[in-house]
């Protein structure tokens, strides 16, 4: 629950935004990262940008997440 | 990257060689136990390193006198309950939010601004927020009561069981478990709260406190870090994920978490009362208050019986020592939160140990 998700800012009118991650598009706020830009790559936790950060970080961030759904969607197999 | 997971591990075999007795290093975050698992980090470690997944779950943290008051909430026609995906299934006394769905009207919300929406969409309904995690949550949930409050929303509220990791961690070294010999802090919790936060627990309890990221190699050096200051005789703070983690942290963040809520002393699954570890609304917001609105209160109750997550959340014990892990408490049948909870440490023993010592 603790986990943030890199996302690049694909639109930005006020405090309001549009992310992308892995081709997954979603709402989020900046309101708690007022320097956000256009175009940043920021952390997103429960739909609001915490963080900067940079590409090698989000690209690590981003398989890791992989990794969770891949688990997150096998309980009924390792169950045995 | 090889490089670098040969390298910690050297450092880590010499230093707990030198140590030559059981060391105990505790995570306190859920993504840190699920990664640790996914990775088969343990079987690495030297034989005399024992990793042991702290409070850091959320969901399973959260008293069951907490659940109960939210199960209490959604037999009220009058309401709608919003909620995080991962609370839906903890079981309360008799049943969960998933099996009163049938009746009740429980919807599950990505966010905190889902919620406060929900609150604009059914005017004619209350709007509960179930509104739980640490740092990380605590600010997005500040920000939408704010909001509510700015545009007169009132048919919305929040259950505030916002919980603050630091308090806890000090509970344990204070009594519950002074086996602990260094915490490897959080990372996204760290974002907001810096690891600043954590150089009392260093001066005051003289354990190292290392915050480190969610990839293997990062959390094998993190404990690497920990092992060489530990058999150097020495207890430090220090950030090894800086690609985002300040000592500060997010200041934006932690002034609205401060503008709205006050820390109070609250009650933690398996860890009791703990002294100012919980968010309670101020009173200028206590309109928002569902607690205050509904006139309920978050009464300590018993664990389910047999349930021993409260002692695997000390790190007291490891999950297959509980009688009931894998026999009548199973990720797809839970009995108790650490199990259901996909970051809990039973779900991630269960999933990769399959009951086995994971070394």
């Amino acid at each position: 629950m603790c986990l943030a998700i890199p996302a690049r800012i694909v639109e930005l009118e006020a405090d309001r935004a549009v992310v992308d991650a892995m081709g997954n598009r979603w709402k989020a706020r900046t309101t708690l990262l007022p320097e956000a830009k256009l175009g940043d790559l920021v952390l997103i936790h429960a739909g609001f940008a915490i963080s900067l950060v940079d590409e090698e970080e989000a690209k690590k961030t981003w398989q890791l997440i992989a990794q969770i759904y891949e688990f997150e969607d096998t309980p009924n197999k390792v169950s045995g | 990257m090889l490089d670098r997971i040969n390298k910690a591990q050297k450092l880590m075999n010499a230093a707990c060689e030198t140590l030559g007795r059981q060391i105990n290093i505790m995570e306190v975050c859920g993504t840190h136990t699920v990664s640790i698992f996914r990775n088969g980090v343990r079987s690495i470690l030297p034989a005399n390193l024992r990793l042991l997944s702290g409070p850091g779950c959320p969901v399973c943290v959260t008293d069951q006198g907490y659940i109960d008051a939210v199960l209490q909430l959604a037999d009220r026609e009058d309401c709608i309950i919003a909620t995080y995906g991962d609370m839906i299934r903890v079981p309360g006394q008799d049943d969960s939010l998933e099996t009163k769905r049938a009746k009740a009207e429980v919807k599950v919300v990505l966010s905190s601004e889902d919620a406060l929406q929900l609150a604009k969409d059914h005017p004619e309904k209350t709007v509960i927020f179930i509104a739980v995690g640490f740092e990380t949550t605590a600010p997005a949930t500040a920000v939408v009561v704010k909001e509510a409050a700015a545009a007169s929303i009132d048919n919305f509220c929040i259950l505030s069981g916002h919980k603050l990791v630091v308090p806890a961690m000090r509970a344990l070294l204070s009594g519950m478990n002074n086996k602990i010999d260094a915490f490897l802090c959080p990372g996204h919790v760290s974002v907001i709260i810096g690891y600043g936060a954590f150089a009392g627990i260093v001066r005051d309890f003289g354990r190292p406190c290392v915050v480190a990221g969610f990839e293997a190699v990062q959390i094998i050096e993190g404990l690497a870090e920990i092992c060489r200051q530990l058999s150097a005789g020495r207890a430090e703070l220090k950030s090894m994920y800086s690609a985002v983690v300040t000592e500060k942290g997010n200041t934006a963040a932690q002034q609205v978490i401060g503008e709205c809520f006050e820390p109070v002393d609250g009650y933690w699954r398996g860890l009791g009362k703990i002294e100012k570890s919980t968010l309670k609304l101020k009173d200028k917001y206590e309109r928002f208050d569902a607690f205050k609105r509904f006139d309920i209160s978050e009464s300590p109750v018993a664990e389910r019986k047999g349930c021993r997550c409260g002692e695997v959340l000390c790190g007291l014990i490891e999950p297959p020592q509980c009688a009931l892990f894998g026999r009548s408490c199973t990720p797809q049948e839970p009995v108790g939160p650490c199990m259901v909870s996909s970051e809990g440490a039973c779900a991630a023993w269960f999933k990769y140990g399959q009951g086995k010592r994971h070394k």
